[in-house]
């Protein structure tokens, strides 16, 4: 067993470990891979583990690396991906029945650029349905269980991903956010979670929820490790025609950058909820202070629009994924209903049987928005009301360089409190919802535990391709904060 | 009481780009089912459609040779139902904001030139097919083939301006015209690749409403449209006048009945739910380049036929006939600058071996040669047609054939002195009786005279030597 323990290495030391040779590749795959089987039953953070490629590639990489051809910033070090991006050969389900046994014959954009780098994949991460979900309850292969508190939920839908960082049970991992699904469990796992902003990374490949808000995003144990993964994973894809092609910095100074002088800015109607925890707030209040002890300004900011954005959310959201789900009728790929007679029947069925409770709501929902004569009152309206949250903060990054906001009202609940009662489930991603209709990147960065040991995140957003300013900040806080440590799950002994 | 049709037309043209239009699948026809598929196009998790620039381009000339106002910016929407031939369960279109509008076509009549109208032309994509059981060997159950699915298409929408099924054949003949000069689509109906719809109603005359109409589909000719349209405005009035009424619905030609037929649909009311595509971006069309393609549109049909018969002074129905291709029109202007000449006589020639011309098997030099030397009555018109029927056959020059053939006519008067003598000499009685008054036997003469020479004599300067020597 490597010593110290090696859950606890950031993914940038893991690379420089065995670019230095302190460790080979296959040393570490089968110690992760040791750790995944002895941590799997209590947290459920993976759909597929793959032993047997993880370990031959990680012997390939050894060996490129003895005959000095290793290349690629992560050469040899073990990650995971969020079931959603499609990978060659390899069972993609995106949470879901109905794509069981689907494998793909491509690789997302985002999945070949991790392998590019060298990485070794160690396998699929859990997610809520589809990616519909606060809390990776709505898994067709079971809830994905929080590290720091396995009877609470690790936030969704890229909770298996937040969980497995969480847990050491990978050194990153890449998620999407289309609502905070990348922020929000991040903060409910004590991990960093990035959206970078719309168009940044490639979504081809990665199976639509919501095409207009859909993003891909690392999930990593620190700042410096999210910049690193996103300087992978970023980049103008041909294939994508919502992807920019715009030069992708090196993230990584980024980091470092002073904060003195920055303006911070605080949006009131962030604060002002009845839903916010006062321990969140207390911790968001103390991240502001790290901040203007480092020389930072903090400056007072309104977006009038807030109170608008969740219900955007689900006329938008909804609208698209009803169109996007659309294909999965039994007649290509994935599940087919037994027993129909005739074609109708084949597809209600196969549809009745594959898609589970959330994704037929929101299915429903959109239909219904997108009907004829009701179009411009619902999906119409929403794209106007979208016009204006992007608008307001337009108007916010005249006067700060970044937001400070909670990432999520409250830390993680438990299993199964909220799954009756979805508008309050809804309510979970209410502070990341606004950046993902403006379409501007977010990070959420761990600022402290709550009283009874439970993570609370901090969200910070800024312009359009304005990352750097993101890690800048980000840097600041988790340099001025005690690390969390490792989640209790992650620091029990699991090997003899 | 009498009738008035109104008739507007909607064409798909499919595009003759290489790929489809958002993904890189060959869209050529004929290939093996499902060969021309991929994760694209087949609608697979995960994947985006990226539009295909040659497709805009086509389509951009298209709007620009039929007057259209290219729009800026126009955008793709889905147009959502489910179907085993549309993998993705939408189709990618065009819907609100198209990309071009309020263009026409000019078509002539016997009451001369005649307007009609375009609404708008959109680009979309086009679906799969559905193979049944039965329909080729091995079918076991309905099959889909994927290859057309992602083929681009574009729309052309016409205004109600058509009153004849003789003028909706002659929009849509010139339509196809248009798109073939611009080798922006191959105009083949049979194959698919030009399909029309027919919106047909009636109303009487001096009216200013609208009839109830009905959507006429599954006509795959010219000839068919116009006999679908035919039809469908005599059933339409008959309706009315035997008290009934036009209900609108979709009907299907059948061409081996000869009739329009009501399209049963239980599914009758559909809702698309259009929205913008998110994964496409507005397209954006920018001034420069409309007027960069407007400088590579060619001289279209209408422009060739004016043209042709002002310049070579030939009749606008051989100019027309010669402008139904832009090849043979230029073949045309090839001879004629080869070889003055009566333009009208090249004009006949091209006409008489269109097919051949068209299928490349005849050069310019061919049918110039061929017209010079019947003009100089080096070549009778019986052996001028022999002649380029074996430069057909053996791809020799028509000249060298000629030579080799000994086709050449006896147009030299000395040199038929000789033969005219012999014949004369040979017919004393009809001489006689010539030069009594008998003049009509100067034709008896003609031929001996042609016989004699074997076929070569030019018949025209033999008249001329006979007279003479007959006095
Ligand atoms: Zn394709």
């Amino acid at each position: 067993m490597p010593n110290p323990p090696f859950h606890e290495w950031t993914l940038i030391e893991a690379a420089r470990k065995i670019r230095d040779g302190e460790i080979s590749s296959r040393e570490l795959t089968a110690a992760l891979l040791e750790r995944i089987a002895a941590l799997e039953p209590k947290i459920n953070a993976y759909i597929t583990v793959l032993p047997e490629a993880a370990m031959a590639r990680a012997a390939a990489c050894d060996e490129e690396r003895a005959r000095g051809k290793a290349s690629g910033a992560l050469h040899g070090v073990p990650v995971g991906l969020k079931d959603i991006f499609c990978t060659r050969g390899v069972q993609t389900t995106c949470g879901s029945r109905i794509l069981a046994g689907f494998d793909p014959p491509y690789d997302a954009g985002v999945a070949s650029k991790v392998l590019a780098s060298g990485a070794v994949l160690l396998g699929k991460h859990n997610m809520d349905e589809f990616a519909m979900g606060s809390s990776t309850e709505t898994s067709h292969f079971g809830p994905t269980r929080n590290p720091w508190d396995p009877s609470r939920i690790p936030g969704g839908s890229s909770g298996g991903t937040a969980a497995s960082v969480a847990a050491g049970t990978c050194f990153a991992g890449v998620g999407t956010d289309t609502g905070g699904s990348i922020r929000q469990p991040a903060a409910l796992c004590g991990v960093v979670g990035l959206k970078p902003t719309y168009g940044r990374v490639s979504r081809y490949g990665m199976i639509a929820f919501a095409s207009s808000l859909d993003q891909a995003g690392p999930l990593t144990r620190s700042v410096a490790d999210a910049a690193a993964m996103l300087g992978i994973i970023a980049g103008h894809d041909r294939r994508d025609s919502t992807s920019v092609d715009v030069p992708v910095p090196d993230y990584l100074p980024a980091v470092s950058r002073p904060v003195r002088g920055m303006r911070i800015g605080l949006p009131r109607e962030y604060f002002e909820g009845a839903g916010l925890d006062p321990e969140v707030k207390a911790a968001v209040e103390r991240a502001l202070k790290i901040l203007t002890d480092q020389g930072a300004v903090a400056v007072e900011v309104s977006l009038p629009h807030t109170e608008y954005a969740l219900s955007t959310y689900y006329l938008i959201a909804p609208a698209e994924a009803s169109s996007n789900l659309a294909r999965y009728d039994g007649v290509r790929y994935g599940h087919r209903a037994e027993g129909a007679s005739g074609l109708i029947e084949m597809m209600s069925k196969t549809r009745a049987e594959g898609f589970g409770a959330e994704v037929k709501r929101r299915i429903m929902i959109g239909t219904y928005a997108l009907s004829a004569g009701y179009y411009e009152a619902f999906y119409g309206k929403a794209q106007k009301v979208r016009t204006l949250i992007r608008r307001d903060f337009a108007a916010a990054f005249e006067k700060a360089d970044a937001l400070l906001t909670p990432t999520t009202p409250t830390p993680a609940f438990r299993i199964g409190e909220k799954t009756g009662d979805p508008l309050t489930m809804y309510l979970s991603d209410i502070y990341t919802i606004p950046c993902n209709l403006a379409g501007i990147p977010g990070i959420s960065v761990p600022c402290g535990l709550s009283k009874s040991g439970l993570p609370i995140g901090a969200q910070l957003l800024a312009k359009h391709f304005d990352e750097e300013t993101l890690f800048a900040v980000a840097g600041a806080v988790e340099r001025a904060l005690p690390a969390p440590g490792a989640a209790p799950v992650a620091s029990a002994p699991v090997h003899k | 009481m009498e009738f008035e049709a109104v008739i507007g037309l909607e064409v798909h043209a499919q595009l003759s780009t290489e790929s489809k239009i958002f993904c890189a699948c060959s869209a050529k026809f004929g290939a093996a089912p499902n060969e021309n598929s991929c994760p694209v196009c087949t609608g697979m998790p995960g994947v985006l459609p990226v539009l295909n620039r040659k497709a805009v381009e086509y389509a951009v000339r298209t709007a620009l040779a039929t007057s259209c106002r290219v729009q800026r910016r126009s955008v793709f929407a889905r147009k959502n139902y489910f179907y085993p031939d549309l993998p993705k369960a939408y189709q990618i279109s065009q819907y609100e904001a198209p990309l071009a509008l309020a263009g026409h076509v000019d078509i002539e009549t016997d009451g001369g030139t005649k307007r009609i109208g375009i609404t708008r032309i959109h680009m979309e994509e086009d679906a799969g097919k559905l193979v049944h059981e039965g329909e080729f060997a091995g079918a076991q159950a309905s099959l889909a083939d994927l290859n057309r699915c992602s083929v681009p298409l574009m729309e052309i929408v016409s205004e109600p301006d058509m009153r004849t099924p003789e003028e909706a054949g002659a929009y849509l003949r010139r339509l196809r015209d248009i798109l073939v000069y611009l080798e922006v689509c191959d105009g083949n109906m049979e194959e698919g690749s030009f399909r029309c719809d027919a919106n047909v109603s009636v109303r009487p005359k001096g009216q200013k409403e609208f009839g109830t109409k009905a959507e006429l589909k599954n006509m795959n000719s010219f000839r068919n449209v116009e006999k679908a349209v035919e039809y469908e405005i005599r059933r339409q009035i008959e309706t009315i006048e035997d008290g009934g009424r036009v209900v609108q619905e979709t009907r299907l030609w059948d061409a081996n009945a000869g009739v329009t037929a009501s399209m049963r649909r239980k599914e009758e009311a559909h809702d698309y739910r259009y929205f913008p595509d998110p994964d496409l971006l507005p397209l954006v069309v920018e001034d420069a380049w409309v007027e960069e393609l407007r400088g590579t549109i060619p001289e279209l049909p209408a422009d060739k036929i004016a043209r042709l018969s002002r310049d070579y002074g030939i009749p606008r129905y051989d100019a027309g006939i010669l402008s139904s291709s832009r090849a043979l029109a230029d073949f045309f202007e090839r001879c004629v600058a080869l070889y003055g000449g009566a333009a009208k006589t090249t004009a006949n020639e091209c006409v008489h071996w269109k097919d051949a011309i068209l299928a490349g098997r005849l050069t310019p030099e061919t049918i110039a040669h061929a017209v010079e030397d019947r003009e100089s009555g080096t070549v009778s018109a019986t052996a001028s047609k022999k002649l380029v029927e074996a430069v057909l056959e053996t791809g020799k020059a028509f000249r060298a054939l000629r030579d080799e053939k000994g086709l050449t006519q006896l147009s030299d008067a000395s040199a038929l002195d000789a033969v005219v003598d012999k014949v004369l000499a040979a017919s004393p009685k009809e001489v006689e009786s010539y030069r009594g008054g008998k003049t009509g036997l100067l034709s008896f003469f003609v031929g001996q005279v042609m016989k004699e020479s074997r076929g070569k004599a030019n018949p025209k300067i033999v008249q001329e030597v006979l007279k003479k020597k007959l006095g």
